[in-house]
């Protein structure tokens, strides 16, 4: 069986492929994932935000740090080198490309040019194989219109073409009112592929202390259905890879994937939950399944059940709520 | 040889020599010998290594005596080991000195010498640490100046390993451990070449070790203890002469020799002074000088003070000597002179018997104290003593630097006496806050002179009492000849005057300390122009008359247009070279430049920028002032406190917050250490520019603000509307939401502008958001100075207005537990603190009758620092009484309250049953049968007792006299121990869970920082696995220790562990049920600290994020359920519903590990977050036990 995928040029041994997820900040816990299977690793994301956070939470340490209170100058032990995100993911870059032998791809995350345009060029500088662009924004600006928003990013994503060779692929949230046109655009200001599609971590209200709190709740198996449709749409319309993100928790959620045209398939919320075990699972099972199918490989089953392999491509394309609603009338009880 | 010159201070210095020296270093901090901890820990850390090429092991102990024991271990098991520390420290170590130096095993403590706690607590420098361990058999060694202190750290250690006997290496607390001062370099080899290998190995032949068994720490009877005690004479004896062969080869390596006695002076001097210390630097510059000016005076330096060796000291004294002073720097109460004094009298009265002495005849000899708790000490006090010496009938036991109007001891001065020596000086002083990084910029400046000139440079810092708004005041010294001015800058001296805030202008008479045609530069937002009129009457006199020249810039203008806020340390800096002409000025801004990069790192290119941007703009904003001939100012200084403040605030309180304290004669001060309470009232600080306002439309009256202000400056009444009809006009109040209050009745919230220090926790806890202006709430932050006469007179007029019936309110309800007064009220707590809603919280509650055990630490400090107190007192003139024993003993402290309290109110009900007939059976049932678990309750007993006391007059029986001394304890007393994590999770613990144990019912409250606060946020037990602290460089490794199931273990303890920025609901009914319960109550709080590294803006967040990561689960363990057949468990916060790392990425303590050692950081969240879960899932578990089965099973039996 030949497992092995072509993923925006890059020539990998099988299809699953860990996505930006804190379990590439720990060297060991790479290493341990391409001890399961991983074909390529996508780091954690660096975040423009988190950068700019950074200094702001630097200047505020070093002005709060001084106290002059006669039994304190000074709190926590000043580092003697303060230390720098940039840095550190440039050099955790470096570490894995040292101790893995598979691609390292980088992930980054902003909205200005300085974050994307400057970070792109030293993150191939630091070795990275490939660049994600993650796109996770929020526009809660009223004034803001859908054009501007993702003229923004193809200018940022031209600007940073012209100066990194380096396959680029972008990581999307399902919130763009014309996704396909939109990806269309992206290729065509020299994106490599997509990712399909980024969660936001949604803000919860605690009804306690009347807060607003973060919520971090790890995706479910239902969560791929609407990348797989829209992946689906996309497989073999464009050049541009496609990879499928979210809500792949087992062998069966990928291989589905796969055969709506996913190139390669992210797996993250099922190894913080399970650890990198469940990626060998995985592709266990992808390879028990494709032995007892009547393909020889992951390149043929690539997009077979896309939108253009489809006899009614209309189950793609609308969601048909009478059927759907009468699929689940059938289950109504006696009394209904 | 050329030597490099380094700037450091004393600290340093000793743990420089000490880390290159040791294999095993304990330490425990503790002011102000933390840094020397702090220092070894960091580089240890860093993997710097001693002379051997290996890297010393640091250990925090869980106390100093935990420190000694473990260097007694370490040092019985063959390493070269050494500790720090200073005051109680150093009594606690005792015990293990008197077995160390028993068994004549070599090593040097360091002590930066602080004063003990008498009468009350000082961190301040005297010698009263180091003389309570003259009989340890340890020997002591003396250094008076920073470059000493390098070079005696290794003298000591060269003379320990080949005496064998111990050592005691101190200098002066603050004014050596804390100055600044550029020195020679002792170098790697310099040591290398001062320690003989094989006295290491011989130190190591003699240690424990199951191959060659030997046993040690014997028990002896009578027969022989006597003998072997007397055995260690001949080490005794050798040692001065092993300790001056230390200090000659010590010479030759470096040029600088030392002997056990220095004397300094005319070769014929006829009046001598003797002392040790920094003060002898002082000494020695006065003695120059008067030896210019043709007198014949002298200064003898004690070096090695034990062992006394009275013939190097008869040696080292001139013949022509015919009167000499011993000046300690301590007290021993009763005795008939110090015991520096007493040593040189019993050595001249020998040497002159048996004609050993230089003189033949005995000279004259008087002793005195001087600088006790850092108490100043001049050349003009010097000359004092000098002359005091010189005539007919010099005093004895004197005192010098205080004016004693009780006893008489003190000599007079003349404070205008300056020598020539520090007329050569420059000298220049910068009032900063403590924020705003002035102190960090003048130490960089010193270290620039330092390295950029030849000069001699002396850096020394005056910090403030007070967290919030601290002031420091820095005292630099620049010079061709070395500086020996172990004193401040005083009147006229100063060259250059900074004021780095224009607020300081109204508050300190800094112009006082300018010299005549010096430099006064000024931060402020006036122009050039207008800047003249900003300045008090006085002030613009003495620019006048001193011809000063006047600099303004608008600091915070530079610093924000570059934007950095308020950082205006490097703008300031920079105008001080460009004024002072002491450098070049292109090298002084490059130098000033080089600097800041070495602060923000390489890649902090960000900040690099934005402090080069303020550098290049402040020269460009600098203005001079031009000086009119006349004063035109239209105002000056207010009065320090209104003339209805009592006489004593008046009288001593004032004096002390003027800044006039070291005036204050002897009989004003109370001698046995009592001061009034409710003081801080009196202390008006204004130090916000930005104070809440209440939107009286939109408030719900729910009472949060109130509960969470951590200065107790908001604060909520309901009150009869008709007492507000002579309200100033600005005076807000509304009718007040809820039935429980009387129909037409009106609630205000006020703020009390001076004291309020602009936290905005109130505005952060409003729950309610105006719909129609988003981001506005029911409380918000406005410019305080155009408020503050009008807010000044509403707060006034609001506090006249009467407390609401305590007895009428349910303490259950928040919003009516915040109509009750605060008796805790606008301490110098951080603005933010975490830890002072708490303390509010339970002086509302039951502050009438709480007394309060504090442990040494931040609350101790900001709850009993002079000159004011915050704890407060009700219109009945009751509050709560407290008292500050020790750190160690706190929880024994707060028990013996509470036996005392028990014991008396037993005896006075034993009074009144053998008083019944005089009384009446009828009224003293029901006394003895009081309720007293409700506000009512207490209220009718007081009633009861105040007859009582009335009835009594009319008895005539000693029972009645005797009843009448303690009829109070009729009434409940609530005992309440308070103190940080590191006295309930370290120091004292062993205490804490004896009083925990001994079913006794107290309340202790632990205010759980999660690291020592006050001394600088050192790990404790307390401090979370990964968190970045102080001795904790690298993260800590360890878990929290789980005081609440520690607790609870013993199943008739009532614990809580709260967090009101969580569940504010939850922390007031623990509150409530801890003293309502008739046992021992441990509340354990969580109050997030500045130490931690962030704004404490965000302080509620913090908690919210602890808790609601499992990081603090909220639960409630109360034994009475247990009689009701319920588990006493309740956990009152849900699962865990965020990650661990998003509590910890919040956070700058956990984060900047991500920064330093990123592979530790993350290993540490992995097991943090799998303890998270276990813990609270085990709580879970408790608390899901069900009670009623046994009780069940019982039954069908």
């Amino acid at each position: 069986m030949d497992l092995s995928t072509n993923y925006l040029g890059l020539q990998l041994k099988n299809p699953v492929v860990p996505s930006a997820s804190p379990l590439s900040r720990s060297p060991g816990m790479a290493r341990a994932l391409e001890d399961a299977g991983a074909s390529a690793l996508v780091m954690y994301s660096l975040f423009e935000e988190e950068l700019q956070d950074q200094q702001t939470r630097q200047l505020a340490f070093l002005t709060t740090q001084e106290l002059g209170h006669s039994e304190a100058e000074s709190y926590l032990p000043m580092p003697a080198d303060p230390g720098d995100e940039l840095d550190n993911y440039l050099e955790q870059i470096r570490k894995l490309k040292e101790s893995l032998s598979i691609p390292v791809i980088a992930s980054l995350n902003g909205i200005s040019n300085s974050g994307w345009v400057e970070n792109g060029k030293l993150l191939t500088e630091a070795g990275a194989d490939a660049l994600e662009l993650n796109v996770y924004y929020v526009a809660a600006d009223l004034e803001l219109s859908a054009e501007t928003m993702e003229q923004r990013y193809l200018a940022l994503l031209s600007e940073l073409r012209k100066t990194v060779s380096l396959p680029i692929t972008v990581k999307l949230s399902p919130f763009f009112s014309s996704l396909g046109h939109f990806v269309s655009s992206l290729e065509a200001a020299g994106a490599n592929g997509v990712a399909l599609f980024n969660r936001f971590y949604q803000p919860d209200i605690d009804v306690d202390s009347l807060r607003v709190a973060p919520a971090l709740h790890l995706s479910q198996p239902h969560d791929n259905l609407l990348a797989m449709r829209w992946l689906g749409i996309l497989h073999g319309r464009l050049k541009l890879s496609l990879a499928a993100t979210g809500g792949i928790h087992s062998a069966e959620d990928a291989i589905k994937m796969l055969l709506a045209g996913a190139d390669i398939t992210h797996l993250c919320s099922t190894l913080l939950l399970h650890g990198p075990k469940q990626l060998t699972r995985i592709l266990n099972g992808i390879e028990v399944w494709l032995e007892e199918s009547p393909y020889d490989s992951i390149e043929q089953i690539k997009g077979v059940l896309s939108h253009q392999q489809m006899a009614d491509p209309a189950a793609y394309e609308r969601a048909s709520y009478v059927k759907m609603l009468e699929s689940y009338a059938v289950n109504r009880t006696a009394w209904d | 040889m050329t030597r490099r010159m380094i700037t450091l201070d004393g600290n340093e210095a000793a743990a420089r020599i000490a880390h290159l020296c040791n294999e095993v270093i304990a330490i425990y901090p503790i002011t102000p010998a933390s840094p020397m901890g702090e220092h070894a820990d960091a580089w240890s850390a860093q993997g710097k290594t001693n002379i051997w090429g290996s890297v010393p092991h640091v250990v925090e102990m869980q106390s100093e005596g935990g420190a000694a024991g473990a260097i007694h271990g370490a040092l019985q098991s063959g390493s070269l080991a050494t500790t720090f520390t200073a005051s109680q420290g150093l009594l606690l170590m005792l015990p293990n000195m008197y077995k160390i130096a028993g068994e004549l095993s070599p090593t040097v403590f360091h002590i930066a010498a602080r004063s003990l706690a008498a009468q009350a607590l000082s961190i301040f420098c005297d010698h009263a640490d180091v003389m309570a361990a003259r009989g340890t058999g340890f020997a002591m060694l003396a250094s008076n100046s920073v470059q000493e202190v390098m070079d005696m750290a290794l003298i000591a250690q060269a003379a320990t390993l080949e005496s064998r006997v111990p050592i005691l290496h101190f200098f002066d607390g603050f004014r050596t451990s804390h100055e600044i001062d550029k020195i020679e370099e002792v170098d790697e080899a310099t040591v290398r070449a001062m320690i003989d290998d094989e006295q290491v190995a011989a130190h190591r032949s003699r240690a424990l070790n199951p191959e060659h068994p030997v046993v040690r720490g014997t028990s002896q009877n009578p027969d022989v203890y006597f003998q072997a005690r007397e055995s260690v004479n001949p080490y005794y004896t050798k040692m001065p002469a092993i300790v001056q062969d230390c200090m000659d080869r010590f010479a030759k390596l470096t040029g600088r020799q030392y002997h056990l006695f220095d004397y300094h002076g005319a070769v014929d001097a006829e009046r001598v002074v003797i002392l040790m210390g920094s003060g002898a630097e002082t000494v020695e510059e006065t003695v120059d000088h008067l030896n210019a000016h043709d007198e014949k005076v002298g200064l003898l330096k004690v070096r090695l003070y034990r062992p006394f060796a009275a013939a190097d000291f008869l040696q080292a004294l001139p013949d022509s000597v015919h009167a000499v002073a011993v000046l300690d720097r301590t007290k021993e109460p009763g005795a008939d002179g110090e015991p520096l004094y007493k040593d040189i009298l019993g050595a001249l009265a020998q040497g002159v018997a048996n004609g050993d002495a230089p003189c033949a005849a005995m000279p004259r000899i008087i002793g005195g104290r001087y600088g006790l708790s850092s108490k100043e000490f001049t050349p003009g006090m010097v000359k004092a003593v000098f002359d005091e010496l010189g005539s007919e009938q010099p005093k004895n036991d004197f005192t010098i630097g205080i004016h004693d109007d009780l006893s008489g001891s003190s000599l007079e001065w003349d404070t205008s006496f300056r020598t020539d020596a520090s007329k050569k000086a420059v000298s220049a002083l910068f009032y900063g806050l403590g924020s705003d990084g002035t102190v960090s910029a003048n130490k960089n400046s010193i270290k620039i002179i330092g390295e950029c000139t030849d000069l001699h440079a002396q850096g020394y810092f005056v910090y403030d009492s007070k967290k919030s708004g601290a002031v420091t005041v820095s005292h630099l010294r620049f010079g061709p000849e070395p500086i020996h001015s172990t004193y401040l800058i005083g009147d006229n001296e100063a060259h250059f005057v900074g004021c780095h805030q224009s607020v300081f202008l109204e508050r300190y008479d800094m112009l006082d300390k300018a010299a005549e045609s010096g430099v006064f530069l000024l931060n402020t937002t006036a122009s050039a122009d207008q800047a003249w009129d900003t300045l008090p009457r006085r002030m613009q006199q003495q620019i006048i008359d001193k011809q000063l020249k006047f600099y303004v810039i608008d600091a915070y203008h530079v610093a924000d247009e570059a934007g950095m806020g308020r950082r205006i340390n490097t703008i300031m800096q920079t105008c001080f070279f460009a004024i002072s002409d002491i450098l070049p000025q292109e090298q002084a801004i490059r130098s000033i430049k080089e600097a800041v990069e070495n602060t923000y790192g390489k890649r902090g290119k960000k900040l690099v920028e934005m402090n080069f941007n303020a550098i290049d703009a402040s020269l460009a904003n600098l203005h001079q002032v031009e000086i009119p001939g006349s004063i035109s100012s239209k105002f000056d200084k207010p009065p320090v406190v209104p003339a209805s403040a009592p006489g004593f605030v008046q009288r001593v309180t004032a004096e002390i917050i003027a800044g006039r304290g070291d005036n204050l004669p002897v009989s004003l001060l109370p001698a046995d250490g009592t001061y009034p309470t409710a003081t801080t009232q009196w202390e008006k600080r204004n130090i916000s520019l930005e104070i809440p306002e209440w939107d009286e439309d939109l408030c719900i009256h729910c009472g949060k603000c109130p509960f969470v202000c951590p200065h107790g400056v908001i604060r909520s009444k309901v009150f009869d509307p008709a007492l507000a009809k002579d309200a100033p006009p600005s005076f807000k109040h509304v009718p007040v939401k809820g039935k429980e209050f009387p129909e037409g009745w009106h609630i205000s919230y006020q703020v009390a502008p001076e004291d309020c220090t602009g936290c905005t926790l109130c505005v952060d806890i409003c729950p309610v958001k105006d719909k129609e202006n988003p981001g506005r709430r029911a409380i918000n932050m406005v410019p305080q100075p155009p408020r503050r006469e009008q807010e000044r007179e509403n707060w006034e007029f609001f506090l006249g207005l009467p407390e609401y019936d305590r007895r009428k309110l349910r303490p259950n309800v928040i919003k009516e537990a915040m109509l009750t007064q605060p008796l805790f009220e606008f301490s110098g707590a951080c603005s933010g603190c975490g830890e002072t809603p708490y303390l509010k919280l339970a002086s509302q509650l039951f502050g009438d009758r709480m007394m309060v055990a504090n442990a040494t630490g931040c609350s101790s400090i900001y709850g009993g620092n002079l000159p004011t107190t915050p704890w407060a007192k009700n219109p009945d003139g009751r509050g709560p009484a407290w008292n500050n024993s020790l750190f160690e003993d706190n929880a024994e402290f707060g028990l013996g309250m509470r036996v005392a309290v028990d014991k008396q109110s037993e005896l006075a009900r034993e009074l009144l049953v053998s008083l019944q007939e005089a009384i009446g059976a009828e009224r003293v049932e029901a006394l003895l049968n009081a309720e007293q678990n409700s506000e009512a309750g207490i209220h009718d007993q007081r009633e009861r007792v105040s007859e009582l006391l009335q009835s009594l007059k009319t008895i005539d029986k000693p029972e009645a006299r005797r009843l009448e001394s303690i009829a109070d304890y009729l009434v409940k007393k609530s005992v309440w121990i308070v103190g940080g994590d590191g006295w309930a999770y370290d120091i004292g613990f062993g205490g804490l869970d004896h009083v925990l144990a001994s079913g006794r019912n107290v309340n202790i409250l632990v205010l759980d920082t999660e690291v020592y606060s006050n001394t600088g946020g050192q790990t404790s037990k307390a401090t979370p696995r990964g968190a970045v602290a102080k001795f904790s460089a690298g993260g800590k490794p360890a878990a929290k220790k789980d005081l609440a199931m520690i607790a609870m273990s013993y199943e008739n303890v009532y614990v809580a562990q709260v967090a009101y920025g969580a569940k504010d609901i939850q922390t007031l009914r623990a509150f409530i049920e801890a003293e309502s319960y008739d046992g021992p109550s441990i509340i354990i709080a969580y109050a997030p600290c500045i130490a931690w590294g962030n704004d404490l803006a965000q302080n509620h967040q913090m908690q919210d994020l602890a808790t609601r990561s499992g990081h603090w689960p909220l639960l409630r363990y109360d034994p009475r359920r247990l009689d009701r057949g319920e588990n006493p468990l309740q956990l009152d916060s849900k699962k865990p519903s965020i990650g661990y790392r998003d509590f910890v990425s919040n956070e700058t303590r956990f984060s900047m590990l991500w920064r330093s050692h990123p592979d530790n950081a993350e290993q540490f969240l992995q097991a943090s977050q799998l303890e998270a879960t276990a813990r609270y899932h085990h709580y879970e578990q408790l608390a899901a036990m069900d009670y009623q089965e046994p009780k069940a099973e019982d039954e069908k039996e």
